[in-house]
């Protein structure tokens, strides 16, 4: 079940659906370690020139308008907007986001591992649109080193015009938000800040900073190179382009692939060898995502359209496939718990909120007395009344997790469960004893 | 004719300086305890929870007035010469210079106070709330004032009055002591088990 | 005279003191937990108790945001 967690063991190959444009991001066939600089240029080519002169860094932006891409950490902003915006400022600072809070996904992780010298490429680029001299790079520690031999790699071959900055991403939920990585790399404490101001305007040391999700880097190292067309030639038209996904829980072969946006749900999950079992649901995009009904979502394409029917999206890119005879409330409840651990603790509603909401769901799942309306209202009291969207994303959960498992929610209510699964699906760390 | 006069006047105003001292301390004693008693979240039964800080306010600005009155009387008594200067510099009085010095300090130190929490939308909470912590600076010193350039310690009800202010102020610090031990966690931070748990950056590389 | 105003919290800096919800009862209610929950905007005869509630909060967690 946690393949994927060993980075350093072979990855399945990825089995190229749409003719010949996948993988873009991942190395194709096994894969013993990441990409050395000259295997990179090897198989991409060098790095555009990343010229100075506003016309060219504005044609750049353009190009990566044209090409579609979005934001791949889970906000799916458009990316050329946040480039212009940043690059409209004076003395920016760019900021590459690899911490990958979330325990479940991987995908940031394998990226960086497999192929450091892409989302390098990416960082530099950013950073010569927007007209940057700083660049950091935050990383998971389980690929510091990798990160740091590539970093090491390009200074020698005297690659790159900006000096890149390796800094180790803290290892909590929160600490993958834009502003919490930011916060980290100023004060070393990972907890999102107040917006206003925006990071756009005051970010890393006061000056205007542009977050990007390693993966989106990576995909606009390629976009410079071979241009926004061929950018599209793969995914929906108002969702171009590929993307990592993370598939884990009930399937034979859980771990990191590369998708076309828009593929359908059972296509991807045949990716990583179909499910190993009769499936009852789907975590759709990550912990702050949505479970859907297995059957309902299994049609669908994988994209923020297609998904939309079922109120869920794509978020981080991860589908967890339940078993049937695994209790989705019972999942639903640890990951909860687990995120309310997780609190900043910085803003009432979320710190309390969210432990009450814990405490409620847990009785739900283990059958107690609990009272669903008293839980309705805390999740109401706390929607959207914290500094970022932490208690947003697990409202969201269980609300989703309410609607799909509501014959579940009665069987628990009058006291059975119909699960008779050992283990547990969604891997959530140990807790922590302050 | 006129002497006894002006020495009556004098008398009186040297008595008005005396009084309003008194009062003064004892004013000043309930804004602080009122404070804390704001900061605690505590309040009576029957009250609304704003009334505290409200009243804390009212309080601190009587007292800004009865200060005026008593630094007044004592610069325009004829007897003594303590100068204008002696007003806001500390110890530039001739007369009893560390006694009235004392009290310009608390005055420099309490106005301080005062002036920030006029101001303090515009100032910002981090700067208000610095300034502020000099308020229990403020308070020993002007107690101080009031044992050394006191006259009237002799008198059984004026040192009741001491002791009475000098008990609430010390009950009201011991509590926000203990509230500082029991929850030390301040809003807009990170909870205390997050700091725990989250290793710093060094131990990362 | 008064622009229509919104009353914003900045749920960092808010203690769920609760002084705020006293002041203006029609507009905030505290929930479980003692921290405010602002509906809507503020009408022109509560700009009063608005204002004063933004200058009494111990925390200066409230702010009054003119509508454009």
């Amino acid at each position: 079940m946690r393949a994927y967690e060993s980075i350093t063991s072979p990855l399945p190959s990825v089995a190229a659906r749409t003719a010949d444009q996948l993988p873009r991001l991942l190395p194709a066939g096994f894969a013993s370690g990441p990409a050395s600089l000259a295997g990179h240029i090897g198989r991409y080519g060098l790095p555009p020139s990343s010229a100075r002169d506003w016309p060219h860094r504005q044609a750049l932006i353009d190009e990566v308008g044209r090409s579609g891409l979005t934001g791949r950490g889970g906000g799916a902003f458009p990316t050329a907007r946040k480039l212009a915006a940043v690059a409209a400022q004076a003395a920016p600072v760019v900021v590459a986001n690899g911490t990958e809070g979330e325990p479940a996904s991987a995908k940031d992780k394998v990226l960086l591992a497999r192929s450091p010298h892409l989302v390098l490429d990416g960082l530099v680029l950013a950073a010569a649109m927007v007209g940057a001299r700083q660049a950091v790079i935050v990383v998971h520690h389980s690929v510091r080193e990798i990160i740091d031999e590539a970093v090491a790699e390009r200074r020698r071959a005297g690659l790159d015009g900006v000096r890149i900055r390796v800094v180790t991403g803290a290892d909590r939920f929160v600490g993958g938000e834009a502003s919490a990585v930011v916060h980290w790399i100023e004060r070393g404490v990972p907890t999102p800040t107040r917006t206003p101001p925006r990071l756009s305007e005051r970010g890393l040391g006061g000056k205007p900073t542009l977050v990007q999700n390693v993966e989106t880097l990576a995909h606009l190292a390629l976009i410079a190179r071979y241009g926004s067309s061929w950018f599209r030639a793969v995914g929906t038209a108002g969702e171009p382009g590929s993307m990592l996904v993370t598939i884990l829980g009930g399937v034979n072969e859980p771990g990191v692939h590369e998708i076309a946006i828009g593929t359908p749900v059972a296509e991807v999950l045949s990716l990583a060898g179909g499910a190993s079992a009769p499936l009852q649901a789907l975590l759709l995009g990550g912990y702050f995502g949505c479970w859907a009904d297995a059957g309902a979502a299994a049609s669908l394409p994988f994209s923020a359209a297609g998904l939309a029917p079922l109120g869920a999206g794509i978020g981080a890119g991860l589908i967890a496939a339940l078993p049937a005879d695994a209790c989705g409330l019972a999942e639903t409840a640890r990951v909860v718990r687990y995120l309310a651990d997780e609190s900043a603790g910085q803003c009432g509603p979320c710190l309390f909120g969210l432990d009450a909401v814990a405490g409620e769901i847990q009785r739900l799942a283990d059958g107690r007395t609990s009272s669903l309306a008293t839980l309705r209202r805390w999740l109401s009291q706390v929607d959207g009344r914290g500094a970022c969207r932490h208690p947003d994303g697990t409202v969201g959960l269980i609300r989703s997790a309410l609607r799909v498992f509501e014959a579940e929610v009665h069987q628990h209510a009058q006291g059975w469960c119909c699960a008779n699964r050992p283990g547990a699906v969604l891997p959530v760390p140990p807790r922590r004893q302050p | 004719m006129s002497t006894a006069a002006a020495v009556a006047g004098s008398q009186g105003l040297w008595f008005v300086s005396r009084a309003s001292g008194l009062a003064l301390l004892a004013l000043f004693s309930m804004v602080v305890v009122l404070g804390v008693a704001a900061r605690l979240g505590s309040a009576p039964r029957r009250w609304a929870r704003f009334a505290i800080p409200e009243v804390h306010r009212t309080l601190a600005l009587f007292s800004a007035a009865f200060l005026a009155l008593h630094v007044l009387t004592a610069i325009l008594d004829p007897f003594v010469t303590i100068g204008w200067a002696a007003t806001v510099l500390p110890f530039a009085s001739g007369y009893r210079t560390l006694a009235i010095g004392l009290g310009t300090l608390a005055v420099d130190l309490g106005g301080a106070v005062l002036l920030t929490s006029l101001i303090r939308a515009r100032l910002g909470y981090r700067a208000w709330r610095a300034v502020h912590w000099l308020a229990y600076l403020a308070w020993p010193v002007a107690f101080m004032h009031s044992l050394t350039a006191g006259h009237d310690l002799g008198l059984w009800w004026v040192a009741l009055i001491e002791w009475g202010c000098a008990t609430a102020v010390a009950t009201a610090v011991l509590a926000r002591i203990l509230q500082s031990i029991r929850h030390p966690r301040q809003a807009g931070q990170p909870s205390a088990s997050f700091n725990r748990l989250t290793p710093r950056k060094g131990e990362f590389r | 005279m008064s622009r229509p105003a919104r009353l914003r919290v900045d749920p960092i800096a808010c203690a769920g003191r609760g002084l705020c919800a006293e002041i203006l009862p029609e507009l905030i209610t505290l929930d479980d937990w003692g921290f405010p929950v602002v509906q809507g905007e503020v009408p022109g005869p509560l700009m009063g108790e608005a204002r004063e509630a933004v200058r009494v909060c111990p925390k200066l967690a409230l702010w009054l945001e003119k509508r454009p």
